[in-house]
């Protein structure tokens, strides 16, 4: 594998071919918000937190770091005015939905989000998808899953599989930034009662 | 619908994984819904987790997981139809049905919908009850149409 | 039928069909595309059948049921060949009359041609109606010369000839530099260097590569890509298959929206004939070159309309679009190389080879070579699919071609680009239409809708419309489209309902700057695009429904009240019988009054009111005037000379 050298920050950094640049900066010691990003799993690039400013030849553009490779001589700029404002609109549009996560608080702290600006709507999920893709990826047991599209999405535990699957495991539980999966998960069991 | 009939449309679509939405396309142009018995069966033959087939049943417009009213209107809502006053036509048709779109009503008569565009723009605002069109609807027109099916 | 073997053979075989082919021979076509359809062509076509025979001309004459002539507002259409003459607005009814005086006599029926609206005029020839006069029709104007069933009717007009001078006068490097020297770029969207994406399909060192049809045309409105596959399958069929020889791709796919049943038919017949006679499948032609289509269905969702979701869909899953950070055209569909095009894209393709790519470029402008196909619709007086140079003027599609804005109302501003387009206004309709003329006034080409709109249409609630079909649509995987979108729907339907308020344009800015730098795909990217070009030309109309609480094109219903102007209410007691709320109260000889409490504002009223009175007004942004008292309610009788 041939040896990338570009520009995170003003600092020169070495990467893999193959990497992208959210890998890169934090071998490095680079921070980058994320939320539906976990090392176990594949990328997934679905909360955008993670964007940054790339000069790719001159051209500047904007880019999710956990997906988008690392390139000779690129200069990534992890924190920038519009970097910034996109961060804080996307925590802002997150709060509506579970404003009293610790996560999100702590990065609204940071970007100075507002967890008012916009009506509240608290479904919780903020479909980060972790549970989901851990379920299937590293489980392989695939017991929760997305249903529905666009703003009606949700998560949703398939009864059968859940009850035989999940009660010993749970694995997913810690992973949620919202804590809102238990509540998805204990209403489930709820409501099923295992077939005899 | 029986599990033959299912795995007959499965062999018909060589029983791959990425035909997926193929069978379900032709289980509920059959059946004109999704019962989850077969969600089950064409989850196991085709070796794809239920959660997938749960989120594509649910993911595109197709697909339904709650049985059909014996009409089917589709309002259509396309750019063309709506500068026409599409809206008002559906609002009539909410009125008079009780119903909103993606739902039925509870004696199974009427199911609305709204489609993007059925391509007849000429026509618009059209209305399309089981497959026949109806153009240049105004909401008076829309009432009276209505009235023929029972 | 048995396979053709060689371009010796493919040109008997050609001879031989027109050979039995008499040109003088009466043949009557008739337009039976999914429009036409709509408008009763089947009911037509059946009598057509029956007449004939009655007629004792079974044989004498025949028919030919093509697909789409592109005058929708005029269908169903006939034309009775060889002379050419062209009849409109077919009824069952009319056939009996067409038979007997024009198949048996020779004689024109008047009353079913073309009229001029303006001078009376009667046009009996295709060419000279204004319709079709300004059009330049190449991909689509052999719709009206084929039967879409009959691989016979398309050889006959020379298909295939562009395969089978690709496969045997041409390198694969020779028909990709065509291609790219014609410089086509993608009809369904972005406009995107066909050959340049070929290029890079054809150097990827996989050595699986694919070819996809996108036949998923999602815009509201649009409908150009269904009249083709429809119309004239083998012409898809049989750019394709150049394609695929250019690039080194053995298997293709076209992806058709369910939604649209006759396309699938026909294009599914299509592929069967075209394998039978050896277009198609293993040594094609005797080529030594292999290449399979599948057809693939679309299950309903306007975001695998967007390259890598359409892929993703072909692989069985869910349509998510993914992160385009590395080409589809170099890894795509089950991570090969793929090359996606749209249907009028792939259309193009054999007339570049047959013709030549400085035949192409002859057509259309420096940057944006060729024609495009539009679906022109909404508020015009000749709705229905125009094929068109790129860079004539807005002004000449919408006057010369669609004729205008219809009863009389003034022109306001058409939208182009499907959602991810912007509206145009007046003031830009001698702005020449090609990709980036459009681009530049905040709008885009799209797959080629057109939707006119006039003064009774509201832009915020275009906006507003757009988004709410984005919110929709929206694959909801990436925050600044699924949220973003919902967030934008719910400010502007407050503005469209009445509760906007200071600082809502400022915000819907900052989300529209979030979507567009931060989504994960074209289509969230684009989602603000219908707001900031209205907000763009039509600050204005914004401004008022947020501080006036006003809609100026009396459209937003919570924002408009239904009033009845006593002076010109003749107490016809029509609105009265018809409105479903009984909010009218009224009798005879009395003034109608509208009880705004009751009222639902369903617009019952001003469309049944006769328009010689024109009684019903829309009013906004002022209070609805008191009601007539009582003793002034009798009606006074508008006299006659006026």
């Amino acid at each position: 594998m041939s040896e990338i050298i570009f520009e995170i920050d003003g600092k020169e950094v070495k990467a893999k071919a193959g990497m992208t640049i959210l890998e890169a900066a934090r071998s490095v010691g680079i921070k980058i918000p994320t939320l539906c990003h976990h090392e176990a799993l594949e990328p997934f690039g679905s909360c955008r937190l993670c964007t940054v400013e790339v000069d790719v030849r001159s051209w500047t553009s904007l880019v999710a770091s956990c997906v988008y490779p690392v390139a000779q001589n690129i200069v990534v700029r992890t924190r920038s005015a519009k970097v910034d404002r996109i961060r804080k609109m996307i925590l802002e549009l997150y709060l509506a939905h579970a404003p009293d996560s610790f996560e999100l608080q702590d990065m609204a702290q940071e970007y100075g989000a507002d967890k008012n600006r916009f009506e509240k709507e608290a479904s919780f999920c903020i479909h980060c998808g972790l549970c989901v893709r851990y379920c299937n990826e590293v489980k392989q047991k695939n017991a929760v899953g997305f249903v529905d599209r666009g703003s009606r999405k949700e998560i949703c535990f398939i009864p059968e599989i859940a009850a035989q699957e999940c009660w010993d495991c749970k694995e997913c539980f810690p992973l949620c930034p919202t804590e809102a999966l238990q509540a998805a998960f204990v209403l489930s069991q709820a409501l099923y009662t295992p077939q005899k | 619908m029986d599990n033959a009939r299912i795995d007959k449309i499965i062999e018909k679509h060589h029983g791959e994984a990425s035909s997926l939405i193929q069978v379900l396309l032709d289980i509920q142009s059959e059946h004109h819904w999704l019962p989850k018995a077969a969600l089950k069966r064409v989850s196991e033959k085709l070796r794809v987790p239920l959660t997938q087939i749960q989120h594509i049943a649910t993911f595109y417009k197709a697909f339904s997981l709650v049985p059909k009213g014996r009409h089917e209107v589709h309002v259509c809502v396309g750019t063309a139809c709506h500068v026409r006053g599409a809206s008002r036509i559906l609002d009539t048709l909410q009125e008079l049905t009780g119903i909103k779109p993606g739902e039925t009503d509870l004696e199974l008569k009427f199911s609305l919908e709204t489609v993007n565009c059925l391509g007849c723009c000429a026509l618009g605002p059209v209305l399309e009850i089981d497959g026949k069109t109806h153009g240049k609807m105004t909401t008076a027109e829309t009432a009276d149409v209505l009235k023929n099916y029972q | 039928m048995s396979q053709i073997h060689s371009p010796a053979e493919l040109e008997a075989f050609r001879k031989g069909i027109l050979s039995q082919r008499d040109p003088k021979k009466p043949c009557i076509t008739l337009c039976s595309g999914s429009a036409c359809q709509a408008s009763g062509s089947a009911e037509v076509a059946l009598n057509l059948e029956a007449e004939i025979q009655k007629q004792g001309l079974s044989g004498a004459v025949d028919i030919r049921r093509t697909g789409c002539h592109g005058y929708c507002e005029r269908g169903p259409i006939i034309i009775s060949n060889p002379e050419g003459i062209c009849y409109f607005n077919i009824s069952p009814d009319d056939v009996p009359e067409i038979v007997t005086k024009t198949v048996k006599e020779k004689k024109i029926v008047e009353r079913l041609l073309y009229t001029e609206p303006e001078t009376g005029e009667k046009i009996t020839h295709e060419d000279e109606i204004p319709f079709y006069k300004h059009q330049e029709r190449l991909v689509f104007g052999d719709n009206v010369k084929i039967d879409p069933k009959s691989i016979e009717d398309y050889l006959a007009i020379g298909g295939y000839a562009a395969l089978a001078k690709a496969l045997f006068g041409m390198s694969a490097e020779q028909v990709l530099e065509e291609v790219q020297k014609s410089n086509l770029r993608g009809r369904g969207g972005g406009g995107f260097p066909a050959g340049r994406k070929w290029e890079g399909s054809r150097s990827a060192p996989e050595p699986i590569k694919y070819v996809i049809v996108n036949a998923d045309e999602g815009d509201p409105g649009a409908y150009m890509d269904r009249s083709l596959l429809e119309g004239n399958p083998h012409s898809i069929l049989e750019g394709l298959t150049i394609g695929a020889y250019a690039i080194g791709a053995h298997e293709g796919f076209i992806y058709v929206r369910q939604e649209y049943p006759l396309a699938v038919e026909n294009v599914n017949r299509a592929i069967r004939k075209a394998e039978e006679l050896g277009f198609l499948g293993k040594n094609i032609l005797g080529s030594g070159f292999d290449f399979t289509v599948t057809v693939h269905q679309g299950a309903g969702a306007f975001v695998c309309g967007e390259s890598t979701a359409l892929m993703t869909a072909l692989e069985g899953r869910v349509g998510e679009p993914r992160p385009k950070y590395i080409r589809s055209n170099i890894k795509g569909l089950w991570d090969r190389p793929s090359v996606l095009n749209n249907v009028e894209t792939w259309a193009n393709v054999p007339l570049i080879i047959n013709n030549g790519a400085d035949w192409f470029t002859r057509f259309g402008t420096e940057k944006s070579s060729g024609t495009k196909i539009f679906a022109l619709v909404g508020k015009i007086n000749n709705t229905g699919l125009v094929e068109v140079p790129m860079g004539i003027t807005l002004r000449d599609i919408i006057y010369k071609i669609g004729g205008g804005i219809p009863g009389g109302k003034k022109f306001k501003a058409v939208q182009t680009g499907g959602p991810s387009g912007g509206c145009i206004p007046e003031a830009l309709l001698d702005l020449g239409v090609d990709f980036d003329e459009l681009a530049k006034a905040g709008s885009m080409m799209g797959s080629g809708g057109m939707i006119v709109m006039d003064e009774d249409t509201c832009m915020v609630d275009v906006a507003r419309y757009f988004i709410d079909f984005l919110a929709d649509e929206s694959c909801g995987k990436c925050v600044p489209c699924r949220e973003g979108t919902r967030q934008m729907l719910k400010i502007l339907t407050n503005i469209t309902e009445g509760r906007g308020k200071e600082g809502d344009i400022e915000l819907l800015e900052e989300l529209s700057e979030t979507a567009k730098e931060a989504a994960l795909c074209a289509l969230g990217k684009s989602a603000p695009n219908s707001f900031l070009s209205t907000l763009h030309y039509f600050r204005d109309e914004y401004e008022a429904h947020i501080k006036e609480k006003r809609c100026p094109a009396l459209s937003c219903k919570e924002l408009i009240a239904f009033y009845i102007d006593p002076e010109k209410c003749q107490g016809c007691g029509s609105c009265l019988r018809k409105c479903p709320a009984e909010a009218i109260i009224g009798g005879k000889k009395l003034i109608h009054i509208i009880d705004q409490d009751k009222c639902t504002k369903c617009g019952t009223c001003f469309e049944v009111c006769p328009t010689k009175f024109a009684a019903v007004t829309k009013i906004s942004g002022v209070p609805v005037p008191a009601p007539v008292p009582e003793a002034e309610r009798t009606v006074i009788k508008q006299s006659k000379e006026k």
